[in-house]
């Protein structure tokens, strides 16, 4: 029942074994690869917690079946700062008072990444329709809305963020 | 044991011919709750032996318009989030805006019209926007292919008429001249399965309107009572609707309605639900009609 | 959002330097926070772990004839199962009585209840496992009527009883009458704090044998450890735990969970142990806040001046005690809410049922008592043709006033300069639907089910009373450790980090008192004294408090090492900026310098004044200290198909002090969200004693579409008896912002007479607002 296969994430091939093949995604990450960035909150796409990119899409990992992402580019928030640094979204949750417990945080790093490479600037509807689906529970969500904001101000002025 | 994943359409039904009982998985926002809540249990006793995951099938992610321009073949691989963009947002603009209430970026991101389909909730969003525009679903198998239509296609709650080692291939619909929208009713703003849905679809050619309801008996229904209510009670030639036909209009469709309690809400709020949002289509559809 | 405070005085006439107190410095957390390392107790791992997890009864009641585990020992993989028998020590815990068994031996008592548990290689074997035991039951009839626990009408269903306690409070003359009275019975219904870091523990066996360490995420480490060694039969020296990273907790990981299982595990196979629960689990495997049924009696004069409240409370506190005896506490002592009351009549009940049982949640019996002493001023309002401000104004509570249980409230009481710094917020400048009528603006959202014409707007008010701290004369208390030594500061302290900050603040705290800059945090756990629960909103007053006075002793250390070479008064030293200053001459050296080579460590334990129980007419100084709050919602309502969006929450809050800022602004903001949810959306539903909807996509949580802007005002009046001037921020934003938006809700469906409709039960469901005569309207 178990298998081998290869995963590639963060710009690297990693070799998955001893997998049981029902895994999610989010399950083969954090047990098999040993990245834990991504966090399981609902395991039902509901929280949006475990969000990653794969082929470039934001999806939950939890809904994605780990041996059937063989082949696809994966990226997860262990990537974002492979070079050492923060990204300005990052930095961004961090000065702004995004941050409370934290769990929601790398889910909510990669959904703000992808809105902003899709929509360098949402109105504020916008950023809240489009991380909707990334649920937090400690902070009521107007820190992070400030975040997203600052740094779309950042990018447009080629500032660093506030 | 084993998960297959097929790059075309020939792969995909040739691996389904070699395992009937294979678990089709398109885009897993509903398969995966299953497999990761324990009920499905891929790789042990009674469960399949064999995943196919058809969501790099390149058949299935594409969409064609027939040469006539009337009649759209969506991908069963096409997700929601493509289906909100243009141009196929302006092709069937029910569908787009059933899309935009489906889960959030994630999961319509994953999500596929053939997925909603496959999984045949009551809840399906993009189901009342078919059921309204009377779309036909093809299917593919070993023996080859047959298009069905989705009243026929819908069987039950969860059940279709997918026969083992068939797949859903595409969905064809046709484009309308007139307008059309969906409702929905969560108890949040986003992120909500649906308490009770409708699409309403018009026709102005035909003089014809369709209602079809979600989440409101085992599958999607129609109204037929309602449709030809409206279709012989409202101004065509000006484009408007008075309050009464609005008003009978949304009796009738929740009278088509049958609805359960259960603990998402009751019965008799469902059935309001439906009357006070196809009222509101119908306006919505002969207030400002589209003067197209 | 906007956010708008008070003017500020400049504490200082030198630069401020950005880690002190007052600033909002970033989290030492926030790093591995925001890259992903940051270790939760979930992301815990060790070499060899098996995997464990829990039996769970699938009755609300029922006696158990056997249980046999054989079948399940003989699944490859399966290390260890594991029933009451093996229990080696105490075989029940519970934070005030010891009431619940670590696994159910004879009866089971609600759907979830422990009954074995396993330990394997993977989870998946873990569940097979758990298939594979068979444990035969004989169903019993369950309690699931509140009152017919009250009214002794069911066989016990614990040795303990069916009435976990009473609570009668009199004050003044119970025969007083006013020419107004209005009353109501309001319901609330079941929240979950719904935290999203899981339950996980990782527990590691002493290689010696004997002892373990307990990785795990909770909110006060020495009483579970305390609990926890009772159970396992061992001296608590022989238990040691570490804080796992804590995912949220809100009252949930106040009581014991999965922690006494994944130790007895590990000390049974003398290997690691993870622990998890999934959502499904972890509704069944914590705490919840209690139901509640409150009737209420407000007699008031002609122009709405309160004159006696008769109040009833029934909490459904589930099948074991938890903290029910003190929720309930809170609940009747709050009756008033921040408003004058000479005369009472209060009788409480929390009660034994066959549901899953109910402890802390923010807010903490408040939150029930809230709902109805704000429901009930609007009908006073109404009654007396008042609007909701003045008839708050009109009886609002000052420092120096009474409580109905006799306690004067000593702390600042600025319930009036909360209110009107609330009311002179900016309402919404924006229409219905915004400029834009963009539809996700209208209720409903992207469901595009109202047009702008179905929708009508209400303004509504909350405002509330919570005390702080615990109370009923609970030896509270905190401990610090603070260690200088060559310029830089170590604390150590055992307070449960939960995501609120404390560990920002304590640095901050160093930084002010002994003028360092570099404050390094020691590992959060058991070696040191308690520093009690990260709950009560008490952290910031008694752990702050703690940590201020081991810096202090520090610093009266360094000053007198200082003053003994330079041959000065310790007491004419002073701290300015980084450096240690003589303020009767020159002398300035750097705290570096003047700590090179030397080492100064103090612990110190902080205590608040002792509080005394409640005599039998429910009168005695039972609480600390009391903090007060306003709400103004402003709500959108599509009256036909009872759909919400809150557009605007307004809300001015004491505050005392805010020492950081940005985490107060935090607090605010999310415990607003909880106040939210519990008002429109929140509810554990339970038929015939079984959860319905124990995931989130039927437990559903405010997303950001669901909660508005928040304009909000600190009201900075520094309380005297709060060692920093600080008073807890974390419990009141959730407490009077469920009322002020079932008020707002309610505004907006007046009927053609300026009527009101009555909205007695929360959470507010679309069925209750679109179809009339199902929201039980009363009185």
């Amino acid at each position: 029942m178990n298998e081998h296969y290869v995963l590639h994430v963060n710009g690297r091939d990693h070799e998955v074994t001893d997998a049981w093949l029902g895994e999610s995604l989010l399950d083969v990450l954090r047990e098999r690869l040993g990245l834990l960035a991504a966090k399981g909150a609902c395991e039902q796409g509901e929280c949006g917690s475990c969000s990653v990119l794969v082929d470039g899409d934001l999806v939950c990992s939890c809904l994605v079946l780990g041996a059937a992402a063989v082949g696809r580019a994966i990226t997860t928030v262990e990537g974002l700062t492979e070079r050492g640094t923060l990204t300005d979204v990052q930095r961004a949750y961090l000065e702004a008072g995004a941050v409370q417990c934290g769990f929601c945080t790398p889910g909510l790093i990669m959904a703000t990444h992808d809105l902003l490479d899709r929509v360098p600037e949402p109105t504020e509807m916008e950023i809240r329709e489009e991380l909707a689906g990334n649920v937090c529970r400690c902070t009521g969500y107007g820190r992070i809305i400030d975040a997203v904001q600052q740094v779309a101000v950042a990018r447009r002025t080629g500032a660093g963020p506030a | 044991m084993a998960v297959v994943v097929p790059m075309s359409l020939r792969e995909a039904v040739d691996a389904l011919a070699a395992n009937p009982g294979a678990l089709v998985l398109a885009g897993g926002t509903d398969a995966m709750v299953e497999i990761n809540d324990g009920h499905r249990r891929v790789g042990h006793a009674g469960s399949p032996e064999v995943v196919v995951a058809v969501d790099r099938v390149a058949e299935l992610r594409s969409w064609t318009l027939d040469p006539g321009g009337s009649r759209l073949t969506i991908g069963a691989g096409v997700t929601y989030t493509e289906l909100m963009e243009e141009p196929l947002a302006s092709f069937v603009p029910a569908l787009a805006e059933a899309s935009r209430t489906v889960g959030s970026p994630q999961i319509r991101n994953a999500g596929t019209l053939g997925g909603n389909l496959g999984t045949c909730s009551p809840a399906g969003d993009g189901l009342p926007v078919l059921s309204a525009l009377d779309a036909e679903v093809h299917l593919a198998g070993a023996t080859g292919t047959r298009t069905v239509s989705v009243h026929d296609f819908m069987v039950g709650v969860k059940q279709t008429v997918l026969a083992p080692g068939e797949i859903i291939t595409a969905v064809t619909v046709p484009l309308l001249d007139g307008w059309q929208g969906y409702s929905k009713v969560g108890v949040r703003n986003a992120m909500v399965i649906a308490t009770a849905s409708a699409c309403l679809a018009v026709d102005q050619p035909t003089r014809s309107v369709r209602i079809a309801l979600g989440s409101v008996a085992p599958t999607i229904v129609r109204a037929p009572e309602a449709e030809s209510f409206a279709a012989g009670h409202v101004d065509w030639g000006a484009g408007h609707v008075d309050p009464a036909t609005a008003g009978e209009f949304g009796r009738l469709a929740a009278a088509a309605a049958r609805p359960i309690d259960d603990h998402r809400s009751s019965a008799a709020y469902r059935r309001h639900a439906i009357d006070v949002m196809a009222r509101r289509l119908l306006e919505r559809a002969f207030r400002g009609a589209d003067p197209t | 959002m906007s956010i708008v405070e008070t003017p500020r005085v400049t504490r200082t006439e030198a630069p401020v330097r950005d880690g002190v107190i007052g600033r909002s410095p970033l989290r030492p957390d926030g790093i591995a926070k925001v890259d992903g390392s940051f270790q939760f107790s979930s992301d815990l791992h060790a070499e060899g772990a098996a995997w464990g997890a829990t039996l769970r009864s699938p009755h609300p009641h029922a006696r158990i004839v056997s249980i046999d585990v054989s079948k399940a020992w003989k699944i490859d993989g399966v290390d260890a199962v594991i029933t009451a028998a093996d229990v080696p020590g105490k075989a029940t815990y519970g934070l005030i009585a010891h009431d619940q068994p670590v696994f159910a031996s004879d009866v089971v008592r609600y759907v979830g209840e422990p009954v074995a548990a396993v330990a394997a290689d993977h989870p998946e074997t873990c569940r097979r496992a758990l298939e594979a035991i068979d444990v035969v039951y004989d169903e019993l009839e369950p309690l699931l009527d509140p009152e017919a626990a009250i009214a002794g009408t069911h066989p016990p269903i614990h040795p303990d009883g069916n009435v976990v306690r009473h609570q009668r409070i009199v004050r003044g003359d119970p025969d007083a009458t006013g020419e107004v009275v209005v009353e109501g019975t309001y319901e609330i219904g079941m929240q979950d704090q719904a935290f999203l870091g899981l339950e996980a523990a990782l527990a590691i066996p002493d290689s010696g044998g004997g002892g373990v360490e307990l990785h795990i995420a909770t909110q006060w480490l020495h009483e579970d450890r305390g609990q926890i060694a009772a159970c396992l039969g061992l001296p608590e020296d022989q238990v040691r735990l570490v804080l796992g990273g804590v995912g949220g907790a809100f009252g949930a990981r106040e009581d014991i969970s999965l922690q006494v299982h994944t130790c007895l595990l590990a000390l049974r196979l003398g290997k690691p142990v993870r622990m998890a629960y999934d959502r499904a689990e972890s509704f069944l495997g914590h705490v919840h806040r209690h139901p509640a049924t409150i009737w209420m009696r407000h007699h008031a004069t002609a122009d709405g001046e309160i004159v006696k409240i008769e109040a009833r409370f029934v909490l459904d506190g589930g099948a074991y005690a938890s903290t029910s005896s003190a929720v309930l506490l809170n609940a009747v002592t709050h009756t008033q809410g921040p408003y004058r009351c000479p005369n009472a009549v209060v009788d409480g009940w929390a009660v034994r049922t066959n549901h899953l049982p109910c402890g802390a949640m923010r807010g903490f019996g408040v939150v029930q008592a809230c709902f109805a002493h704000e429901s009930q001023m609007d009908r006073l309002a109404e009654a007396c043709g008042r609007d909701p401000v003045e008839i708050r104004l009109r009886n609002v509570m000052r420092t120096g006033d009474p409580l109905i249980t006799g306690q004067v409230v000593e702390s600042v009481a600025p319930v009036e300069r909360c209110i009107r710094e609330t009311a002179a917020l900016p309402l919404p400048d924006e229409p219905i639907g915004g400029r834009d009528a963009d539809p996700m603006r209208l209720p409903g959202g992207a469901g595009r089910t109202a047009d702008v014409g179905h929708v009508r707007r209400g303004i509504g008010w909350g405002v509330s009373i919570k005390n702080l701290m615990y109370s009923e004369g609970f030896d509270d208390y905190s401990t610090a450790r603070c260690r200088l030594a060559d310029g830089r500061v170590t604390l150590k302290f055992a307070t449960a980090e939960v995501g609120q900050g404390f560990v920002t603040i304590a640095g901050q705290i160093a930084r002010t008192i002994l003028g360092v800059d570099d404050v390094d945090l020691a590992r959060i756990d058991t070696g040191v004294g308690s520093a009690g629960s990260t709950s009560a909103s008490r952290q910031t007053w008694m752990s702050g408090g703690a940590v201020d006075a081991a810096c202090r002793q520090v610093r009266e250390r360094l000053f007198e090492h200082v003053a003994d070479l330079h041959g000065l008064d310790p007491l004419q030293l002073e701290i300015d900026g980084t450096d240690v200053v003589d303020t009767l001459g020159d002398l300035r050296v750097p705290v570096a310098a003047a700590t090179a080579g030397q080492v100064f460590d103090e612990t110190v334990e902080y205590r608040h004044r002792p509080t005394v129980d409640l005599d039998e007419n429910g009168q005695g100084d039972c609480h600390v200290a009391f903090a007060f709050v306003a709400h103004r919602a402003v709500v959108d309502v599509d009256p036909e198909l009872g759909l919400v969006k809150v557009v605007q929450i307004a809300t001015a809050q004491d505050v005392g002090r805010a020492l950081n800022p940005l985490s107060v602004i935090g607090q605010i903001e999310g415990g607003i969200a909880q106040g939210l949810g519990l008002a429109v959306m929140e509810e554990i539903v339970q038929v015939d004693g079984r959860i319905r909807n124990a995931n989130f996509t039927d437990y559903l949580l405010p997303t950001m579409l669901d909660m508005p802007p928040v304009v909000a005002t600190l009201v900075e009046e520094p309380d005297p008896q709060a060692p920093l001037g600080a008073k807890g921020v974390g419990e009141p934003p959730c407490i009077s912002s469920t009322p002020a938006i079932v008020a707002a809700i309610r505004d907006a469906l007046r009927d053609d007479a300026g009527r009101a409709r009555p909205l007695v039960r929360v959470p507010v469901r679309p069925q209750d607002i679109a179809l009339s005569g199902t929201a039980s309207p009363d009185g």
